[in-house]
């Protein structure tokens, strides 16, 4: 019971939004029944695009891999049951934009036979190869980020780990995924936390979950005195955003990360429980991440916390909870942070830790929005301690430099400053706008420097091959003299051996110059022609088996071009010797 | 004592240049839609003034007055103007490129700055001495800094705002401008007290 | 009367040796200008403002020979940031605006000529002689180069697609609702 004793610190700002939890929370996880088909897209996690491992028509297996990870920084996908791989083709994904994305598509044969799986003891393994085993079972963050876990499990070189923040605290109103898991799968969490533990090796485990939770609280205490670990199961003050990353460290160590610095640098490291909970399960179980559990909850008559297949359209999974008839659209995440799904045909990801429900009475139409009147209560109720009204006011006016200058990228996108603000002005659309062209500018930035290092790149290299070919023909030209010197030489030297010598190397001086300069026109005279001949040669090849109209097209074309070729020929060819020759080499 | 600290704050506040004199208007409107261009202005008008006033009470002492050529003051100001910013530019572009950068397109507007030539002649017509022409001419290059500042800050902000087309861009500028000047007036008399 | 022209030439000869002499003591190469201006120009090399390459025409721009509204790949929001820079009144492109493009060769009709691969000037063509091209449509910049100098117009230009890279959030419009 220490974690009463344990002193809690505080963070600036936050909200008390209706937390709305209570209506999912009251039944246990339920097995969603496998769908109908199952759309799985590959890039589900931050950093590199997993590739396609499959093709259309394979067979595969529960749990098979499906997508690679390409490079560190990312994680692989499997496929969630066993069938039939329909294709691998772009498909909606749950993305607020509703753009296309590379998805697997997999009929599933209805057996979820799985792919033999190997329980392994962590503990006889080298870190570096448990955390490749987490790469390649998908473990990512699933508190929303999708961060591939296994890259937040190597400890700072320079700092020692101080603190592992486990992360308990889900506070976006209606969400209960995280709560029902700890409440029911208590021990699996601890047992993954344990696992954390062994990899990062910090002084204290602390836990962390909302004081709303009070069932939670019990299980998870629980299960740390059952399995004997010291983790400390601290309740912390229900505000939103108290789950933040940030401000759970800041809540449970008092300590505050900087904006450009990473938790590690400070000795901390968090993790969510429901990646705990995978983490366990990929390496006692051997179980990939293919499922997850989504609250269904909202305008919908059957609210509940589901353990659904990663890929599961969102179409068949609210069949589930039967939304009420005026439901006008499905919600991914939390009211506060989450977006509105694009499409029913959009796939259930790694990040949809909730689905709600929504219709005219549970979410109101916005009220328009109004003039800033600068009261301030955004900048009270921001977490970050940023000025919102200050960098709304920038953004709006698209002056982005300034928006930076407030520390536009320290935001989190909690949404308290929309929550709060009297004005109903939707400050959190503003700040991804503006991040996202900032973004874009940057892209950009970059896209054009590389453009003029290879321009100058080229430049050199055209100069470089000219004062080559160049020096060659002298060279070339300067040994024919030379020969031809010699051979006059001779001629000469036997009439008058004694000055022979001298008289070829002055005359020789003389004439090379001549010499080299009609042997270079010789030469590109010579391999003008060739190329002419060459081109001549080539052209015929793919006017074979054309029909009648595309030939009639290539004879309109040869018409249009023949004046200009004429005109520009000449030019071309004096301005630029290399090129003929160049096409001869090749 | 005093006396100096009236003539600096009366040329900083009072009788401000550019909002009560009405003098250098063009860098005014011209270099204050961005808060660092209009630091970068203030600091070079403010070193080319405080030069430039000096550099003028020694001409119209030891030049022009003893040849009794006052009548030449303003072609002979302007011109000794003009090449005191030539001078700093070019000294300034080898010395230091870094300030060179930030002052750099600044300096040469400064020569038809007319706060610069009005400052010297108003010194003459003040009977100032040199040290006091010098706290004069620094004081009044104070105050412009200031308002330029202030100005491309409020202006910074209104490209933000809501405002009207047909008052978009220098109209709603010039109604700032006038609105900061009626303010400025609230300073009259500051350099009265004794 | 002559004792003012005496004066004044003399002030005039004395300032004008010392800014003669300034000019050669404080002399310095290069124009730091043009880098600032070409760091705004979109690098594309198309040469549609009338130069060969950026450069050139940066360097023709801070020497003032040229009005700045010639880039039409910068966009409007290009010579509203050159305008910034250089103190000059913002004019409108004087050429249509088009969206981010890359060139895309017909695979089916390309001879292997080579000639495209000479025109590009970020080496973003590979192929080889009588070989089938291709374009590396991450190196592209939409310059248009190449499409001159194929003999069987094979390359067209395709605006660059939305995906979720390359996605923006929009900027917040209030919906308008007609009264009922």
């Amino acid at each position: 019971m220490n974690a009463i004793i344990q002193q809690l610190f505080k963070f600036k700002g936050g909200v008390k939004p209706q937390t709305n939890k209570t209506i999912s929370a009251h039944e246990p996880i339920a097995q969603a029944p496998l769908p109908a088909r199952l759309i799985v897209p590959l890039h589900q996690s931050i950093g590199g695009t997993p590739n396609p491992l499959v093709v259309a028509g394979d067979h595969v297996l529960k749990g098979q891999l499906i997508g690679g990870p390409d490079g560190w920084l990312s994680s692989a996908v499997h496929a969630p049951t066993s069938g039939t791989v329909l294709a691998v083709e772009d498909h909606i994904s749950a993305h607020p934009s509703g753009l296309m994305t590379l998805s697997v598509i997999i009929q599933p044969d209805g057996r979820d036979e799985w792919l033999p799986r190997t329980p392994l003891n962590y503990r006889e393994l080298a870190p570096e190869r448990v955390r490749e085993i987490l790469r390649d079972a998908g473990v990512v963050g699933l508190g929303g980020a999708v961060f591939p876990s296994h890259a937040k499990l190597s400890a700072s070189k320079t700092v020692p780990m101080e603190e592992l923040v486990i992360n308990g605290a889900e506070c976006e109103p209606f969400i209960t995924c995280d709560d029902l898991l700890m409440r029911e799968r208590a021990e699996d969490v601890v047992r993954g936390v344990g696992i954390f533990r062994d990899l990062l090796a910090p002084k204290r485990v602390l836990i962390g979950i909302e004081d709303n939770k009070p069932e939670a609280v019990a299980a998870m205490q629980q299960a740390v005195k059952s399995l004997g670990e010291p983790f400390e199961v601290i309740a912390v003050p229900t505000r939103y955003p108290a789950g933040g990353a940030k401000q759970l460290i800041r809540v449970l160590t008092g300590k505050e990360v900087p904006a450009a610095k990473r938790s590690t640098e400070l000795g901390v490291q968090c993790f969510n429980v429901a990646t705990a909970y995978t983490a366990y399960r990929a390496i006692a179980h051997g179980e990939p991440v293919i499922s997850r559990i989504v609250t269904l909850t909202g305008n919908v008559e059957h609210p509940c916390n589901w353990e659904v297949l990663i890929g599961t359209p969102l179409g068949e999974f609210i069949q589930l909870g039967q939304p009420k008839s005026d439901t006008n659209g499905y919600l991914m995440g939390g009211p506060m942070m989450g977006f509105e799904m694009p499409s029913l045909d959009a796939p259930l990801v790694k990040a949809t830790n909730c689905i709600i429900a929504g219709s005219p009475t549970l979410f109101p139409p916005k009220a328009p929005e109004m003039p800033c009147i600068r009261c301030g209560a955004c900048a009270d109720a921001c977490p970050h301690e940023l000025q919102p009204f200050e960098m709304y006011w920038f953004a709006r006016a698209k002056n982005f430099g300034k928006t930076q200058e407030y520390k536009i990228f320290d935001c989190i996108e909690c949404g308290c400053c929309s929550f709060v603000c009297p004005s109903h002005i939707p400050l959190v659309q503003y700040f991804r706008f503006a991040k996202s062209e900032i973004w874009a500018r940057e892209a950009d930035k970059k896209a054009s420097e590389a453009a003029k290092a290879r321009f100058e790149f080229r430049n050199l290299r055209d100069e470089r091959e000219k004062a080559e070919k160049a020096e060659r023909l002298a060279k070339a030209s300067a040994a024919k003299a030379a020969e031809k010197k010699a051979a006059a030489a001779t001629a000469e030297a036997s009439i008058e051996p004694a000055t022979g010598s001298d008289g070829a190397d002055t005359s020789g001086a003389i004439a090379a110059p001549v010499d080299a300069d009609a042997a270079k026109k010789a030469a590109i005279a010579a391999a003008i022609e060739r190329a002419r001949v060459q081109r001549a040669a080539a052209e015929p090849k793919n006017t074979d088996g054309l029909t009648i109209a595309q030939r009639k097209e290539i004879a309109e074309i040869e018409a249009r071009r023949a004046p200009l070729q004429e005109q520009t020929d000449p030019n071309a060819e004096r301005a630029k010797p290399g090129t003929a020759l160049k096409e001869v080499k090749g | 004592m005093t006396h100096y600290l009236f003539i600096i704050i009366g040329a900083v506040l009072v009788n401000n240049v550019v909002l009560v004199k009405i003098l250098g208007l063009c860098p005014f409107m011209g270099v204050s839609k961005k808060l660092e261009t209009a630091f970068g202005m203030g600091a070079a008008t403010t070193f080319v003034l405080t030069v430039a006033t000096g550099a003028s009470y020694v001409i119209d002492h030891y030049l022009l007055v003893p040849f009794g050529l006052e009548y030449l003051r303003t072609l002979s100001f302007i011109v000794t103007i003009a090449a005191i910013v030539q001078l700093t530019e070019m000294v300034i572009q080898k010395t230091s490129p870094m300030l060179h950068q930030v002052l750099g397109i600044y300096l040469p507007l400064i020569t038809t700055n007319c706060a610069v030539l009005g400052v010297p002649l108003l010194n003459i017509s003040n009977k100032y001495n040199f040290i006091e022409s010098l706290l004069f001419g620094a004081g009044s290059a104070v105050g412009f800094s200031l308002v330029l500042v202030l100005f491309a800050g409020i202006r910074e902000r209104i490209e933000g705002a809501d405002v009207p087309v047909y008052f978009k861009g220098t109209a709603i500028a010039m109604v700032t401008a006038g609105l900061m000047s009626l303010a400025f007036m609230g300073f009259s008399g500051l350099d009265k007290y004794q | 009367m002559i004792t003012a022209i005496i004066i004044m030439a003399l002030g005039a000869i004395v300032l004008g040796a010392a800014l003669g002499y300034a000019s050669i003591k404080f002399k310095v190469e290069g124009n730091p200008l043009v880098e600032k201006i070409e760091a705004i120009l979109p690098q594309t090399q198309c040469g549609q403002c009338g130069f060969p390459g950026c450069k050139p025409y940066a360097e023709a721009i801070a020497e003032g020979e040229v009005d700045i509204n010639l880039c039409p790949p910068g966009g409007a929001e290009g010579v509203q940031r050159l305008a910034d820079l250089l103190g000059r009144e913002a004019k409108p492109l004087n050429a249509e605006e088009k969206p981010k493009q890359v060139a895309l060769i017909n695979e089916e009709t390309c001879i292997g000529c080579t000639l495209c691969i000479q025109a590009c000037p970020v080496d973003a063509i590979i192929g080889a002689a009588k070989q089938m091209h291709t374009i590396v449509a991450p190196l592209c910049t939409g310059c248009e180069l190449c499409i001159k100098p194929c003999p069987v117009e094979c390359i067209s230009m395709e605006p660059v697609a939305e995906n979720l890279d390359n996605w923006k959030w929009k900027y917040p419009v209030i919906e308008i609702k007609r009264a009922a």
